[in-house]
């Protein structure tokens, strides 16, 4: 073999290993998927979408106490986590520039890349020990750390985006630099954001460490938001380490409906942001 | 000057005092309110962030006080006796994460050169979407997959596997539990490779059109062009891919909580089962059993947060050094 | 003083670049005067002086006196709000607001602000509409997208919309060149008309539509004012060496 054919050869095999890298890549997914699909399908009737667990050895049961306790928080997170994300976007863009606002993006970079459980120790630091009690409050002020620097980024890259010429239009006239912000630039933005809001919450849906000391999780409904909370997450995973066949199910199940709703928000994050920027 | 005759229902936001006629005053204006409301809440991350830190490091001060450095090196992790030492909890993410990235990095440049070099732009754009999806699914979904279907299958089929043709090897001594270190390796290969992908990849596509040109215009074939020209020019940015990779993992909680075994040892085998500094604190901290047994695993996340912080940031230093100018450092 | 618009030694910094030095002179009232001079000259810095929009570079710093009607527009107290109502400004390129309606952008210097009383806008809509030469084009698509617009109509559109919040002053900086020849002499004829009941400040790098539209003419180079004067004067029979050098070309 003449060297040019052995060289042509090793990369031929290069890139039949690198192919075959991928599709190595590419297994685990569709195995998740097809396990996730198969062995939740079966257990997704009515009941699991309107009972809460049985006890353990019973048949039957849902996880409906999972699903509201998630929707609880995950509204509860944003209604801290977008406004602060958004204004503090705003200040960057509209206000800062220089070393401070450098700092605050570092800091949210940094906020962003810490270990979620970590995130969970401190909410209950500050939530769990002075109100003395786990709670639905410590678990969406925990998820809301999570969200903020998600949505800070995306608001601040979208508002980035909008022409200069525009917020200029306002001011010249006579338009105060806040509503030129609220009215001109966060409209024009309105989309991008949206989608970044999405998909932040797409995120923290499937968030389960944060959780494990502040909501708790709860056999039962909660009444009031200082008890503890059940959330999807958190019953998936203590289904999924237990060692009862049905629980096992229902995690099936439950992770089917939360895959399924997590890709859903992002389907529609990305849709609802490509089709208006088409339209305009 | 507000004009009269014009009639609109409200100019809410000028407030006026006409002295001479002609002087305009600004008061407390809607501008300064909202300047100072967007700068609290841009300052409150910065809060968020140093609070944190100050939380964890006064949580910690109890086990801190009581065990030194001797808690980095202490073996005893006993609630009884409230002995705490994080050694086999340290050793075990150390393990599991590195080994993990060994596998996953040469997986994930593959990949990323795959769909980067080789692959028409559409069909490598789906597989990016396809890997970008396994980035999306939730830790404890890994974790339901991993303790329910991998787990038991490498107790069936591996683990005998390894232990007949390898079991000679300290590192492959039986018995297989099924959970344990391997299965934490396979799980935390899985989680790691779409991040190392998806950084490579921009990595990649940062490499100047020239640089390829130069060498195929030597005569390189395909595999020494991405040898020659592509790899050594991204060199720094796949490393830091790696890096934020090799933080990522060591944060990994719920996936590795679900299959690790859960046993505080300084496993040799990776057949064995152990336990990350992450999964302690997921399975422990709720019923810790005394103020001490708080302060160590809020001393364990302390060490866990001090870490992350370190490799993370030398992570985005490689990165932005490679790409910066042409993506910007927004890639993670 | 008679004058409108006045400039006291106005000084422009941005950072260590001055970039406007010591500019003095006086723009009268319902006249039009023509900012002149080549790229990088300050033309466009000492039309941002009059409205204030420096107020919104970081690092830029204006120093010296602007006077409207006889008052400093950058006194402490002064709302720069307030100012932008009395002294309008119209861009380069058109910039109508993407997401409104045409009839939404003339009225938007009060949409922007809060509610508006509907026959009012409407009345307010129609007469800025007129006073431009759009009215007849649009005035059965008033619901339409602005961006729907040639380019040469939403010029006129963001000239309507300027005047539509009754300024004093328009500023207009370098109006008609992203237009083409037609579009331009419309606006041309535009200026003609405004100027009787507006004071008008027009930056343009054409030295033939400076003499076309504007009563006064001031040069600029390299930051400095070298000479204001009658338009026609300072075409025909300029005082300085350098005036007369740009007049006739010998510099870009």
């Amino acid at each position: 073999m003449t060297v040019l054919a052995w060289r042509k050869g090793k990369s031929a095999g290069m890139t039949l290993l690198m192919a075959l890298f991928t599709l190595a890549v590419l297994i685990p997914l569709v195995l998740i998927f097809i396990h996730i699909i198969k062995m939740g399908f079966s257990s997704i009737n009515l009941d699991f979408f309107l009972q809460i667990p049985k006890p353990t050895g019973e048949t039957g049961g849902g996880m409906a106490n999972g699903l509201a306790g998630s929707a609880i928080l995950i509204t509860l997170a944003s209604l801290l986590g977008i406004p602060v994300g958004i204004f503090g976007a705003i200040y960057l863009t509209e206000y800062g520039g220089g070393r401070f606002s450098d700092l605050i993006r570092f800091c949210a970079d940094v906020l962003s890349g810490i270990p979620s459980i970590i995130t969970g120790m401190v909410a209950y630091t500050l939530l769990v020990v002075p109100l003395k009690g786990f709670s639905a409050l410590a678990g969406a002020f925990a998820l809301s750390l999570i969200m903020i620097p998600i949505v800070l980024r995306t608001t601040e890259e979208q508002l980035k985006l909008v022409p200069g010429t525009l917020r200029e239009a306002s001011l010249a006239l006579g338009i105060p630099l806040w509503r030129t912000t609220l009215k001109v630039t966060l409209r024009s933005a309105l989309t991008g954001v949206i989608t970044g809001i999405l998909l932040s919450i797409a995120r923290v849906a499937g968030e389960t460490a944060p959780l494990l000391f502040t909501a708790l999780g709860n056999q039962f409904w909660s009444r009031k938001l200082t008890e503890p909370i059940a959330a999807m997450p958190l019953q998936i995973f203590s289904f999924a380490i237990s060692p009862y066949d049905d629980w096992h199910r229902l995690a099936w199940a439950g992770a089917l409906v939360l895959v399924t709703i997590m890709f859903g928000l992002s389907l529609a994050a990305r849709y609802f942001g490509r089709s208006r920027q088409s339209g305009n | 000057m507000i004009d009269d005759d014009v009639g609109v229902a409200e100019e809410p936001v000028l407030r006026e005092i006409e002295t001479t006629g002609w002087e305009i005053k600004k008061r407390l204006s809607g501008d300064n309110i909202f300047k100072w409301m967007t700068f609290l809440f841009a300052f409150s991350v910065l809060a968020i962030l140093l609070l944190m830190v100050v939380e964890m490091v006064e949580e910690s001060l109890l086990s801190m006080d009581k065990f030194g450095w001797g808690f980095i090196t202490g073996q005893d992790w006993d609630a009884v006796q409230e002995s705490f030492g994080a050694l086999p909890f340290i050793w075990g993410s150390v393990v599991t994460s590195i080994l993990a990235l060994l596998l996953a990095t040469p997986l994930s440049v593959g990949t990323a050169l795959f769909i980067t070099e080789i692959v028409p732009k559409k069909a490598g754009g789906v597989v990016a979407s396809l890997v970008e999806l396994l980035a999306a699914i939730p830790s404890v979904i890994y974790g339901l997959w991993g303790v329910l279907v991998m787990a038991p299958w490498v107790q069936r089929s591996v683990g005998p596997f390894l232990i007949d043709h390898l079991g000679f090897l300290p590192f492959f001594k039986g018995p297989a539990y099924g959970v344990g270190i391997l299965a934490a390796v396979f799980i935390l290969m899985i989680m790691v490779v779409p991040i190392i992908t998806s950084i490579t990849k921009e990595v990649i596509l940062a490499v100047p059109q020239s640089q390829r040109e130069a060498a195929i215009a030597l005569g390189a074939t395909r595999w020494e062009m991405l040898r020659i020209a592509v790899l050594p020019y991204g060199k720094s940015g796949i490393l830091g891919a790696v890096i934020l990779g090799l933080g990522r993992a060591i944060g990994e909680t719920m996936a590795v909580t679900m299959v690790i075994g859960n046993t505080p040892q300084i496993f040799t085998s990776l057949l064995a089962p152990g336990y990350t500094m992450p999964s302690v604190i997921a399975n422990e901290f709720a019923e810790a059993s005394s103020n001490l047994h708080s302060a160590a695993l809020m001393e364990i996340g302390l060490i866990l947060l001090v870490v992350t912080l370190i490799i993370n940031s030398l992570a985005r230093l490689l990165i932005w050094s490679v790409t910066r100018g042409e993506r910007g450092g927004n890639v993670i | 003083m008679n004058a409108k618009v006045q400039l006291e030694n106005l000084n422009v910094h941005f950072g260590k670049n001055h970039a406007v030095k010591n500019a003095t002179m006086d723009f009268s009232a319902n006249s039009v005067t023509a900012i002149i001079g080549p790229s990088g000259c300050g033309k466009s810095t000492v039309l941002r002086s009059l409205n204030r929009m420096h107020d919104l570079t970081p690092g830029s710093k204006v120093s010296g006196r602007v006077s409207l009607d006889g008052m400093d527009i950058y006194d402490r107290g002064i709302d720069p709000v307030a100012i932008r109502r009395r002294v309008g400004m119209v861009f380069q390129k058109p910039n109508p607001f993407p997401a409104m309606s045409i009839h939404d952008n003339v009225i938007a210097g009060y949409k922007l602000n809060g509610r508006v009383n509907r026959a009012e806008a409407d009345e307010i809509v129609e007469s800025s509409l007129k006073r431009v030469a759009l009215w007849d084009e649009v005035k059965d698509r008033l619901r339409a997208n602005a961006m729907e617009l040639s380019g040469g109509q939403q010029q006129r559109l963001c000239i309507a919309r300027t005047i539509a919040v009754k300024p004093e002053v328009i500023l207009m900086d370098e109006p008609a060149s992203a237009l083409d020849p037609l579009s331009t002499l419309k606006i041309e004829e535009l200026i003609e008309e405004l100027k009787e009941k507006y004071t008008i400040i027009i930056v343009t790098h054409n030295m033939q539509q400076a003499a076309r539209v504007s009563d006064i003419t001031a040069f600029f180079y390299l930051g400095e004012l070298i000479e204001s004067g009658e338009t026609k004067k300072i075409f025909t029979n300029p005082e300085k060496r350098q005036t007369e050098d740009y007049i006739t070309g010998r510099f870009g």
